[in-house]
């Protein structure tokens, strides 16, 4: 371990550590830094929109909608679970098991997706909330509710899209431990957008 | 661009022509799928200079309508598609990718020693993605072009425009991916590809200038895409966001546009103020004074720039209290600019100057960027600001800035770097003409339009009143001075790629690990890592006898 620090320190001098990552690791991390200013960017927008809107509705009642959301939540969490797990099996090596580690994160992924739009169904057709408009007045309601989400729900769809790519090559013998493991960043950053979303559309919606 | 690229039939043909990366392998495909971060950049030089045609062209009809007070050349709909279209292929298309995607790319590799950028592909992808973006563009145009200002403010561009709002902001949302993938290669690429021996501050400030470029460009380039996404969304499917009869704000969209817009013109800045950097300490033969002071303030420009933006909107609506603050740090960001300036010109002090091409557009670029500058001080004053925003002064404080500061720059640098990048020389005679020619008629054209905007004369106009007419013709004279050195350039520029004379590895006597490789250099630009010993810019200074 010393005598890595100091090889460390003396590439320091040009090149490698004190960031000591891989590049495309690297690059993923400024990636997510760069998504992540999409989504704020997003969600500051709603909160100026709906600080200015003294009449803005909390309609989702406790149950379905929060129960519903809820149990999303918990699948998305359940998600990042497996896919540390992938990483770790990947970290030793073990290809097969990265493999099924990665489809359960995909079966999770995937379940958010259709869980989320049998919500968006539910709200559409039940609750007749569109992005125009929406039984309790305010129309920007339905438009940020259906555009954050909707974003989210691309971000998740194309992480699943790309944990298969992942998996099919990891089966393959393709793909290394750290391409494993910055699709894993990818994916906890999905999750972890959803923890903002999921608090500031739903919990602070909940009918009062 | 093949023809001209290949072995010129008349040059003399040495025994053995060295191999290097031009004539390593021909044909469309060895350019068009190229990994070479050389190649790249030439893919992005002719791309970008036909965008700088494009957008001159618009700019032509501009200049021609003001020649007279009446809108009698073109209709006032037309006139503003010419100005909106001249603005947004200007700005999204030439200017912000310019230097970093031809100088940045060609050079940042070979200046820390490396093979190539730390992603050949993604760097390819991103002029791809370009060139889509591009073609959208085009396809906009064509089709009834657009004309809400480049700054598609809602709710004109939302719901009243009947141009082509959604193409325009497909593209540019588009080319902004190609904007923040090339900022993401190169932070990578500094960080992770420096030869040994080449710590940060050893770095050449060109180097500093885009690494704080390409954190705008990967921080901010996302806001504007989502800012895209929610007017496209709005115009086109009736998403409300900034429609106040559906409970939006306009002023959100402007919000919104400038946390980007802002930044975005240190996008446009920062890398041409890199490349005077390296200008300066070369012509003056001197060693930078302030290294430290250069490198950080192009850090700290890059951090206020995202924190001044509200200074666009000063007569917007928003609170006067964080109109002031927004003015406060406005005049804050002047700060690491000057600091800028009086390091270049302390370099100069008793330097040996060489009056060369280069230099002379490095002297052309302190002086506009100092106008455009200060001038930038004046409108950032909340009260100056309500009777100047708007006018024909803020266009001139622009154009100084970006014409005057940033084009002279990517011309300065073109023209030191191009012997490297062909490996021929251009007539230097030619060369200081057509500076001069540039300098002279960017003045004329543009010192006009601040005491139009002082007298208030309100931009985007395609009229106006007969008492401004002589500083408008004065300015559209100046325009066409200033197209004709454009055009020189490009002339002598393309002779010397087949007729210049051959250029030895360092022209210049320059320092930097890119005048150690061979010109054009290699391929993998280095046969061996290079490993570096000195500090940057270890001029030995001339004595004067
Ligand atoms: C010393 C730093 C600067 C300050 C304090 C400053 C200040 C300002 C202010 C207050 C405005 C708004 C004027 C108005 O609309 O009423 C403005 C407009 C503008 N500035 Fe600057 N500026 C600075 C540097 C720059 C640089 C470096 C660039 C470009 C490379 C630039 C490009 C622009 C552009 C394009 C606009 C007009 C945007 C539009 O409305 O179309 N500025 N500047
Ligand atoms: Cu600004």
């Amino acid at each position: 371990m010393a005598s890595d620090a100091k090889t460390a320190t003396s590439l320091w001098s040009g090149g490698g550590s004190p960031y000591a990552i891989g590049s495309k690791k690297f690059g993923m991390w400024l990636f997510i830094v760069s998504d992540m200013l999409t989504f704020t960017a997003l969600l500051v927008a709603y909160t100026y929109l709906r600080m200015s809107t003294a009449t803005w509705p909390t309609p989702f009642a406790f149950s379905p909608s929060i129960i519903f959301s809820t149990v999303m939540t918990l699948v998305l969490l359940s998600s990042s679970l497996t896919m540390v797990m992938a990483v770790h099996s990947m970290s030793h090596g073990d290809r097969g098991k990265t493999v099924k580690w990665i489809l359960a994160t995909m079966v999770f992924g995937s379940a958010f997706v259709i869980l989320h739009m049998m919500e968006w169904m539910h709200l559409i057709r039940d609750e007749k909330v569109t992005p125009f408009s929406n039984p309790w007045g305010e129309p920007l309601f339905g438009a940020t509710f259906f555009g954050i989400t909707g974003l989210h729900m691309t971000h998740v769809t194309i992480g699943v899209i790309y944990l298969g790519i992942i998996a099919a090559g990891v089966g393959r013998g393709k793909f290394t431990y750290e391409d494993v493991e910055v699709s894993g960043l990818y994916w906890h950053f999905v999750d972890l957008v959803w923890m903002f979303v999921f608090p500031l559309i739903y919990l602070m919606s909940v009918k009062m | 661009m093949n023809a001209a690229l290949a072995p010129p039939p008349s040059a003399p043909t040495p025994s053995e022509t060295p191999t290097h990366y031009l004539n390593a392998s021909y044909g469309f495909r060895s350019w068009l799928l190229t990994l070479d971060h050389k190649r790249i950049a030439l893919l992005y030089l002719a791309s970008i200079t036909l965008f700088f045609f494009i957008g001159g062209f618009y700019a032509v009809l501009v200049r021609l309508e003001l020649v007279t007070p009446a809108g009698d050349l073109m209709s006032a709909e037309n006139y503003n598609t010419a100005f909106t279209l001249h603005g947004v292929v200007m700005i999204f298309f030439f200017l912000i990718p310019s230097i970093p995607a031809v100088l940045g790319n060609f050079l940042i590799p070979i200046m820390i020693g490396a093979r190539d950028l730390a992603f050949p592909k993604l760097n390819l992808l991103s002029w791809y993605i370009y060139m889509v973006g591009g073609m959208v563009a085009a396809y906009a145009l064509f089709t009834g072009g657009v004309d809400t200002g480049w700054t598609l403010y809602a709710p004109y561009s939302s719901t009243y425009s009947n141009s082509n709002v959604t193409a325009t902001a497909i593209a540019a949302f588009i080319t902004g991916f190609s904007s923040i993938l090339t900022g993401l290669n190169f932070v990578v690429t500094i960080h992770k590809m420096r030869a040994p021996g080449l710590t940060w501050f050893r770095l050449p400030l060109f180097v500093w200038a885009h690494y704080a470029t390409s954190v705008i460009q990967v921080l901010g380039t996302p806001v504007l895409a989502i800012t895209l996404v929610l007017l496209i969304l709005e115009r086109s499917f009736g998403f409300g966001f900034f429609d106040p009869a559906r409970g939006g704000d306009p002023v959100l969209f402007q919000h919104l546009f400038w946390f980007y817009s802002h930044p975005a013109v240190y996008i446009m800045i920062l890398p041409s103020m890199g490349v005077i950097s390296e200008l300066v300490t070369c012509f003056s033969r001197k060693k930078v004074f302030g290294y430290g002071f250069i490198a950080m303030s192009s850090v700290a420009i890059a951090v206020l720039g995202f924190l001044v933006w509200g200074h666009h909107m000063f007569v917007s609506g928003q609170s006067v209290y964080a109109g002031m603050v927004f003015s406060i740090l406005s005049f804050m960001v002047g700060i690491p600019s000057a600091i800028k300036v009086f390091n270049w010109t302390a370099t100069m002090y008793k330097g040996s100057i060489s009056y060369s091409t280069p230099m002379i557009y490095a002297f052309g670029f302190i002086g506009l960027f100092t106008i455009g500058g200060l001038t930038g001080l004046f409108l950032a004053n909340l009260g100056l600001d309500i009777h100047l925003h708007d006018t024909y002064f803020v266009v001139a404080h622009f154009h100084y800035i970006m014409v005057g500061g940033a084009v002279m720059g990517y011309l300065g640098g073109i023209h030191y770097w191009w012997p490297k990048m062909t490996g021929r020389l251009y007539p230097e005679g030619w060369a200081r003409f057509s500076a001069l020619v540039l300098f002279v008629g960017f003045n004329l054209t543009f010192f006009p339009q601040f005491l139009l905007g002082y007298m208030g004369m309100p931009r985007r106009y395609h009229a106006y009143p007969e008492e401004f007419q002589v500083l408008n013709v004065m300015s559209s004279a100046g325009a066409s001075i200033l197209g004709v050195g454009y055009l020189i350039p490009m002339i002598y520029l393309f002779w010397s790629m087949r007729y210049g004379r051959l250029a030895p590895e360092n022209p210049w006597g320059a320092k930097g690990l890119e005048w150690t490789t061979p010109s054009p250099p290699t391929t993998f630009n280095f046969d061996e890592t290079p490993v570096v010993t000195e500090e940057a810019y270890e001029y030995v200074k001339e004595e004067k006898h």
